[in-house]
């Protein structure tokens, strides 16, 4: 973990309600994708948790929904204004597997991690097939972003207004795609009929409500097949196994 | 001039006021790994039941105004854990007295506890939870009565040869009556307050934000209440006491210990500031320069 004050380079609507906030500061302690990181907004006590969806050095990406007070008020947010955050939290994705056609599922919000898992895997000269889930394809952030990595992208929508019509299942089935391994964030229900329809090992990010964020508060904490863990620690990625469903 | 943060309670020594309060720093490893945690006075450790407890369902967590709702329910990997594995791992790192919180459900639960960390050599005080308002059949409800609150107490001193703190709850009517009640008993300190009973409603789902409904109010919104009834308790009681709620900065710490505090506890605070007590150590010299103040602990109760 790391206290990190942030400037904002830019913050702009991909869709009605899902932003991209892309800020410049120290990225040193983030590690893997998947962490997350904690910001301080005006007037709120307790930081808001928001996915890393890129990093680089002196480069932030996060992208965010806004979903209640704090999303609200960072969507309000300009150029050059200053973010307090805690970095590098939370135990990401193992990008290091031995997995040679990895399948990333995200759903909604839970897109964003998946963007640098992606550009990771496909560093290590992985096969990757990204498949996305939206409720509406006006709803669609960043398929061409995953395009560009050089990833195979899927698109479901579940009224069919784009891509494969149903859920992220539906759109696996159809494609046929051959996976060895799979990545996966997206609200629960999604995550427990993925774990269901695919026979292979994966990882999963969970959210959570947290207290502090850093491992100290047990305010997030989950019961997993190997006990008791916190989200914001041992998590948000855990093994597929691990989760009690 | 070098000011004197030093204080004293019980005839434990500390280098300066500032403990950080059960629940909101785990048992120290994962903080030991933010900043030195040697600069602090204390710690008192996440509260300890004989049993390992995973606690209540999610979300323990609601925002408030200047504050926050927790409804954690005491998870705790269990007394012997503690001993065995989260002690072993904070002496590595942290060299100044240890405070053992202690919860139950029954008093034979808080005596065997007890009876557990009495041999513990670090462990230079016991801090006895009879004020946890998120569990039930126990925690706050030893707390709310004058009479248990003391059968608590006296069950405890037969137990150990530690100073034993009273951690009471603000959720009654007269914190006074239930203080003296475990001086009486035989109680060497009190700590107050724990948190205040509370509750938030999600208005567009029309349901409450925390699993368990209500959880314990804390940060920066209750200090007042936690100052005044700090003010009362040292007023009323001879043995010392730790204040505790809602304290966020040097100057926080200042008025608590005007209050009558010997030594000060940070909640919540830890949470959204993960640097907040190594700040209030910190700053606290200039403020006491500012104030005029050579040796902490001569403001203690100065306030009548």
């Amino acid at each position: 973990m790391k206290h990190v004050v942030f400037e904002i380079v830019s913050n702009r609507a991909l869709t009605d309600s899902v932003y991209e906030m892309v800020l410049a500061g120290d990225t040193s302690a983030i590690t893997r994708p998947g962490q997350f990181v904690e910001l301080s907004l005006e007037g709120l006590f307790l930081r808001r948790p928001i996915s890393v969806c890129n990093y680089d050095e002196g480069k932030l990406t996060l992208i965010y929904k806004v979903v209640g007070k704090g999303t609200e008020q960072m969507a309000h947010l300009t150029q050059g204004t200053k973010i307090d955050a805690l970095t590098g939290l939370g135990n990401g994705f193992n990008d290091e597997t031995k997995c040679n056609a990895p399948l990333l599922v995200g759903g909604g919000v839970g897109v964003p991690p998946l963007y640098r898992l992606t550009r990771n895997l496909i560093a290590k000269g992985k096969q990757v097939t990204v498949v996305l889930g939206f409720n509406t394809a006006a709803e669609i952030f960043y398929r061409e972003q995953f395009e560009a990595l050089g990833a195979k992208v899927i698109v479901a929508t579940a009224d069919g207004s784009y891509g494969v019509k149903g859920f992220v299942t539906d759109a696996i089935k159809e494609s046929g795609a051959k996976a060895d391994y799979f990545y996966s964030c997206g609200p629960l229900p999604m995550l427990r009929a993925l774990t269901t329809a695919l026979d292979i090992d994966g990882e999963i990010s969970l959210e959570e409500r947290m207290g502090c964020g850093f491992g100290i508060c047990m305010g997030c904490s989950i019961m997993t097949t190997a006990g008791a863990k916190r989200v914001c620690k041992e998590g948000p990625v855990f093994k597929k196994e691990e989760i009690v469903w | 001039m070098v000011r004197d943060l030093s204080t004293t309670l019980c005839g434990v020594e500390l280098d300066n006021p500032i403990i950080p309060a059960s629940g909101t720093f785990g048992f120290g490893a994962e903080m030991a790994d933010v900043y030195d945690i040697n600069i602090l006075g204390s710690i008192s450790f996440k509260g300890t039941t004989l049993d390992s407890r995973f606690g209540n369902p999610t979300p323990r967590i609601a925002e408030c105004s200047a504050g926050m709702i927790n409804s954690v329910g005491l998870q705790n990997p269990g007394i012997d854990a503690v001993i065995n594995h989260e002690l072993p791992e904070l002496r590595k790192r942290f060299h100044k007295p240890i405070i053992a919180n202690i919860s139950g459900f029954s008093i034979d639960e808080y005596t065997e506890c007890c009876r557990r960390i009495d041999s513990e050599k670090q462990v230079e005080i016991i801090e006895v939870n009879v004020s946890c308002p998120n569990v039930h059949n126990g925690g706050m409800a030893f707390g709310t009565s004058p009479e248990s609150a003391a059968a608590v107490t006296a069950a405890v001193k037969a137990v150990t040869t530690k100073p034993v703190f009273i951690k009471l709850s603000p959720n009654v009517t007269d914190i006074v009556s239930i203080a003296r009640a475990c001086e009486d008993a035989g109680a060497d300190g009190l700590t107050l307050i724990n948190t205040m009973l509370g509750m938030r409603i999600d208005i567009a789902r029309r349901r409450p934000v925390i699993a368990n409904k209500m959880g314990g109010f804390s940060g920066r919104a209750i200090f007042p209440v936690a100052v005044r009834m700090v003010y009362q308790v040292a007023n009323a009681c001879k043995i010392p006491v730790i204040g505790c709620g809602g304290v966020a900065t040097a100057e926080d710490a200042v008025e608590m210990m005007m209050a009558g505090a010997s030594a000060v506890q940070v909640g919540a605070e830890n949470l959204r500031n993960p640097f907040a007590c190594k700040q209030i150590i910190e700053n606290l010299p200039k403020v006491m320069e500012r104030l005029g103040i050579e040796r902490l602990r001569d403001i203690i109760g100065i306030v009548k």
